[in-house]
């Protein structure tokens, strides 16, 4: 399954890059799932997903849960809680 | 349900002014003006840069305005937010709502900034003298949006 990953903010400099295109075993079905998958690759992912404190999660750009289902080409976005306004 | 978000500076009367044009309705105008300001967290800030996420951005903030205006009458909502680096005194974020009665417009304004201060993909990073940091989320801003959904409950 592919996914386009987006980061922003203190995530998006931890892991220098806005975004990546990622090819996930069908294993990887919710967005806990795609986040542990994604810190098992070892650094820079280790690090920031441990560094920022707390990572919310976007499917489609739609705000999402631990449990949210992906599908094939969806769009997943990681951030810090934002502080807009 | 006009939603904007721009790097330009925002002129208040002037988006007031051609929200009420025309709406013998409106008795009511309720606006909410966010500012830069020179201090958080006890220290000077120089500037403040303002990261989105394009799409969805807008998506959230349309989102919001529809919630408000299910929940209350009213004639409109604008939401006017500015990205990229600002500096103290600067306009952040315009919301202006629309209405018969002084109540609603009140109402969801407030509710419209609850929920944009939680729900709004931004984020604010600040330059200071000690570096640049990225802007800590408050609980306080997650506490007045949950104050929204006791009143559900009621």
């Amino acid at each position: 399954m592919k996914l386009t990953v987006l980061y922003f903010a203190r995530l998006r400099e931890a892991l220098q890059r806005d975004r990546e295109v990622v090819d996930v075993p069908a294993s990887v079905a919710t967005v806990t799932d795609l986040r542990v998958w994604l810190v098992a690759r070892g650094e820079p992912w280790s690090t920031a997903f441990t560094d920022v404190k707390r990572v919310r999660a976007a499917v489609d750009q739609t705000m999402a849960q631990d449990a949210t289902t992906l599908r094939d080409g969806a769009e997943v976005a990681f951030f810090p809680p934002v502080t807009g306004g | 349900m006009p939603v904007r978000i721009q790097r330009d500076d925002f002129d208040a009367g002037a988006e007031i002014a051609r929200l009420r044009a025309s709406d013998p309705r409106i008795g009511a105008v309720a606006a909410f003006i966010g500012v830069a300001r020179d201090v958080n967290e006890g220290e000077a800030v120089a500037t403040l840069t303002l990261e989105h996420y394009p799409g969805m951005t807008e998506r959230a903030l349309e989102e919001i305005c529809t919630q408000a205006r299910q929940r209350w009458q009213v004639a409109d909502v604008l939401v006017v937010h500015r990205i990229g680096e600002l500096r103290p005194t600067d306009q952040i974020v315009l919301v202006v709502v629309t209405s018969s009665h002084r109540g609603e417009a009140f109402a969801a304004c407030q509710f419209v900034m609850d929920y944009l201060k939680t729900e709004a993909p931004f984020w604010k990073k600040e330059a200071t003298a000690a570096g640049a940091r990225w802007v800590d989320a408050r609980d306080s801003d997650s506490r007045a949006r949950e104050r929204w959904k006791e009143t559900d409950n009621r």
